[in-house]
């Protein structure tokens, strides 16, 4: 037998064995070599029959021109695309498994002002729902705690990895700040407008109260460990610890605020606060306040798109057309799905905000470069760079076309094998016996 | 005697109905995206008096009636939507595990801002569906979008009569958990059907043997029907075992012609499905937000759809009914259906799940003129649904359009109320520690 087709057939075996049992097929680490695709870099626009090299964990090469060496796994992509990795800049993955089982909700802790509990230590890197997100080329998320005013820190995760260290690429990004909500939660909330109204103005006078004083712990803190001597050490406290790196402007407040009155409160409240970053999220009604969310110089993360407007007399596509809105007004604008369990519909947020008035280009850059800039690691993620991470996605088509498949997917440089649970039960009983 | 008040109740009853608007339309040069029969490139389609009156190329605009230059746009038929609660004032009777007897047509708010929202997605039917709290829920109403009408200018003429059945969590938690009354217990929901059907059959036979003994029952009367097949089910189900169990069921006492609503795990007896003939009406991607539909995948349609089942893809939410057609597209991203067949599960399947398949669902000579003009093929993200007829009456025109579309302004509300509403199941109820959490819950999640 000749030896060659003998590896032949060994190699037809081990693919045949590894197609059945995938879900412990391991991805596949060291240098790629994927040509002839048409690279979408988001930064340095689009390059025709290009090539990108991965090395390792990083992207090593972007451009045209380049034959790789022997050691480089070539990968042909003719008339395929090739996009950063997308990123959500909110959602609950890894945090919640199955929302209406209580159990399986790490999300919301007891109490209104928990600015130590951390998402990062509750994620679930097996949740049955990161695979079935990243096989749709979502790689990395924020994932946010929601109790209370202030509910901990939201963690930005890439989703792929054993444990929540080697999945953080910024285990704490941003303090999750729920702005008390002047209006309605939604069909369900019962309240008279009198205990609405009451609620409100309770909540909104213990967030400044709290905020004052956790203020003022950081500067008795700080003045003790500036000079400690003659003093006497003040008390620590969990809470108002979680609270200093927001005063101390390293920690940015991310403020999920909807209503028109509430986001201008909040704007307010950003002004009152020069020495604290702020990021909006959610802003169901942003376009009615872009040129303020603009001139005051917040990022904003919009999202979900797909959602019902919010008030009965407005038209129709505004929420669709909010992204977009506040773009024009000169916001910098990234996009989320609040979601736990699909946050690979975040392309067709983007989708829907291109169809609607946001250019194509930008609501691209707002599921890929544009978090990435609001969370301070664009130095890392967000765009097909020399240098960047390897997150990255082969589609068929436009990224944030419906009917798109996803070939590819490499976070880090680890080529993912495209399997999920959904996709296993999509082989276990497409080819069912149909007599057993 | 009895005629004549048969004849007053026809009269109440059939003159309003009758005044069921309808409209003529000429639109020309579209591609007409069929669906029972082929694409037609550069078609154009007349609508007289409600009804399509002729496909074809160039055709004349008769007199009086308005033309609309569709070139390089797509027509489609209206989408249908089978598993709805648009437009409805109350959802759930929750007060026994057997209600048939309540009717959503009762409950029917023609002035829901949703009409409007769901014909600008080109949404022209939908299918307004008692909730999930018991295991025989009540009737349904099949509405035409005729935005601007009153509640009864809302129901399709003639349509047949429905009714919601439901199994697993919701009746189990709602009576069982919440009540201590049966079912608690996939067990139980079997049992509260059989015994359902058995008291409906004596009940018959007694009143049929006794008609002056035995007084009329509402909620027997109505079981009855539905072992004589006068009223098509629609059963609430995710797992595959309580599908099998009423399938077992309803062979047992005959009954046909039914769908079984989300389904979730319909893919798991594909076959046993295709071979009873049984329908699905299911999510596109929902899963996850609760127990029954852990395991769940994307993919269902496209299993459902390689053995032949007659599958529909339904919103259940006034929010995804303003994209069905991208809910639609999303089968052929996840298994690669075809786009006709993906098409199909939004138009002429639920049409069939409603039995109105004969006169809407497709754009064929003599079927009732509901259509919608898309910018683009309506798979694609980037379509626009630009124009909505109902029974070739304009309802919706992306140009004439107004930013308020409200009927009905209630002078006691807050200019500056507003609702905040996510998309999705995962919901905030995790949040709303205030609220009771059974309460919440059951009412959150009691219509999915």
């Amino acid at each position: 037998m000749n030896k060659r087709f003998f590896i032949l057939i060994l190699l037809c075996a081990a693919w045949v064995t590894s197609a059945s049992a995938q879900i412990t097929e391991k991805p596949a680490f060291g240098k790629f070599a994927l040509i002839n695709a048409t690279i979408h870099t988001v930064s340095d626009g689009v390059i025709q029959n290009g090539v990108v090299l991965i090395n390792g964990e990083r992207i090593e090469f972007v451009g045209n021109n380049v034959k790789p060496t022997a050691d480089y796994t070539v990968v042909d992509l003719t008339g395929k695309h090739i996009w950063p990795g997308m990123i959500d800049a909110g959602t609950s993955l890894g945090l919640i498994e199955i929302s209406a089982v209580p159990v399986t909700v790490d999300n919301a802790e007891v109490g209104n002002f928990n600015p130590n509990m951390r998402a990062f230590t509750a994620i679930n890197p097996n949740s049955a729902a990161i695979a079935v997100n990243r096989v749709e080329g979502v790689t990395s998320v924020i994932a946010e705690p929601a109790s209370g005013f202030i509910s901990g820190t939201a963690t930005l995760i890439d989703l792929f990895g054993y444990s929540p260290d080697t999945m953080a690429v910024k285990a704490d990004a941003a303090m999750v700040m729920n702005w008390p909500a002047s209006g309605r939660r939604g069909w369900f909330d019962q309240r008279t407008d009198e205990q609405v109204k009451e609620q409100f103005e309770t909540q909104l006078k213990e967030m400044r109260d709290t905020w004052s004083k956790a203020k003022f712990y950081h500067e008795m803190m700080t003045a003790f460990e500036t000079s400690p001597i003659g003093k006497t050490r003040p008390d620590k406290d969990q809470q108002m610890e979680g609270m200093r790196n927001v005063f101390r402007g390293t920690l940015p407040v991310m403020v999920r605020v909807d209503r028109e009155g509430d986001i201008r409160e909040a704007l307010k409240w950003v002004a009152a606060n020069p020495d604290v970053k702020f990021i909006f999220t959610s802003v169901a009604e942003g376009w009615r306040v872009a040129d303020e969310i603009a001139a005051a110089n917040v990022p904003v993360i919009v999202g979900p798109v797909l959602r019902l407007p919010s008030r009965d007399y407005d038209h129709y596509l505004r929420p669709y057309q909010n992204a977009g809105l506040l773009h024009k007004a000169g916001v910098l604008v990234a996009l989320r799905t609040g979601q736990t369990e699909n946050v690979r519909n975040l392309p067709f947020q983007a989708g829907y905000s291109a169809t609607y008035g946001m250019p194509y280009d930008e609501a691209v850059k707002a599921v890929t470069l544009n978090p990435a800039k609001i969370f301070g690691v664009d130095d890392r993620l967000g765009s097909i760079t020399k240098g960047k991470m390897a997150n990255l996605v082969v589609t068929n088509g436009d990224l944030l076309e419906t009917m798109t498949q996803v070939e590819m997917v490499f976070i880090r440089g680890r080529n993912l094998p495209l399997s999920s649970r959904q996709e296993q039960l999509y082989r276990q009983f497409i080819d069912r016996d149909a007599t057993n | 005697m009895k005629s004549i008040i048969t004849l007053i109740l026809a009269l109440v009853i059939a003159s309003p109905l009758a005044a069921q608007p309808k409209g003529s339309v000429h639109i020309k040069n579209a591609t007409v995206i069929t669906i029972t029969g082929e694409t037609l490139e550069n078609t154009d389609v007349l609508v007289q008096n409600g009804l399509i009156a002729r496909i074809g190329k160039n055709l004349a605009t008769p007199r009086g009636v308005e033309s609309v230059d569709a070139t390089g746009k797509f027509l489609l038929p209206g989408i249908i939507d089978a598993h709805s609660h648009l437009a409805l004032a109350s959802l759930n009777e929750a007060t026994s595990p057997v209600t048939a007897e309540v009717r959503m047509t009762d409950a029917v708010n023609a002035y829901d801002i949703g009409i409007y929202r769901a014909l600008a997605g080109g949404v022209t039917i939908s299918h307004a569906m008692h909730g999930s709290a018991n295991v025989i829920g009540g009737q349904g109403a099949t509405l035409k979008h005729h935005y601007g009408e009153t509640a009864e200018n809302l129901l399709m003429r003639n349509a047949p009569r429905t009714i919601k059945f439901a199994l697993g969590e919701n009746p189990t938690r709602v009576h069982g958990q919440g009540n201590g009354v049966h079912p608690r217990t996939r067990m139980g929901v079997e049992q509260v059907i059989r015994e359902t059907f058995d008291a409906a059959k004596d009940y018959k036979r007694r009143r049929a043997a006794n008609p002056t003994r035995v007084a009329k029952d509402e909620r027997l009367e109505v079981i009855a029907d539905i072992l004589d097949g006068k009223i098509l089910v629609h059963c609430h189900s995710y797992r595959a075992d309580e599908i099998l169990m009423l399938m077992r069921v309803f062979n047992d006492y005959g009954i046909k012609n039914y769908t079984m609503q989300h389904a979730n795990e319909a893919f798991k007896v594909a076959p046993e499905l295709a071979k009873n003939g049984v329908h699905t009406s299911i999510f596109a991607d929902w899963w996850a937000y609760k127990f029954e539909v852990y395991y769940s995948t994307a993919y269902n349609a496209a299993i459902l759809n390689k053995y032949g089942v007659i599958n529909s893809i339904n919103s259940d939410s006034d929010e995804l009914i303003r994209h069905l057609n991208h809910e639609a597209a999303k089968a052929v991203r996840y298994g690669g259906v075809s786009e006709l067949d993906a098409l199909k599960m939004i138009t002429i399947n639920p049409a069939i799940q409603l039995g109105v398949a004969n006169r809407v669902g497709s754009i064929e000579v003599g079927k009732e003129a509901d259509l919608a003009l898309w910018s683009k093929h309506p798979l694609s993200i980037y379509a626009i649904a630009e124009r909505t007829w109902v029974d070739g009456v304009k309802r919706f025109d992306i140009e004439t359009d107004q930013t308020d579309m409200r009927l009905r302004v209630n002078p006691a509300a807050k200019f500056e109320s507003s609702m905040i509403s996510e998309s999705g199941r995962h919901a905030d109820s995790c949040m709303e520690g205030v609220l009771d959490f059974f309460t919440f819950e059951a009412m959150e999640h009691s219509h999915e």
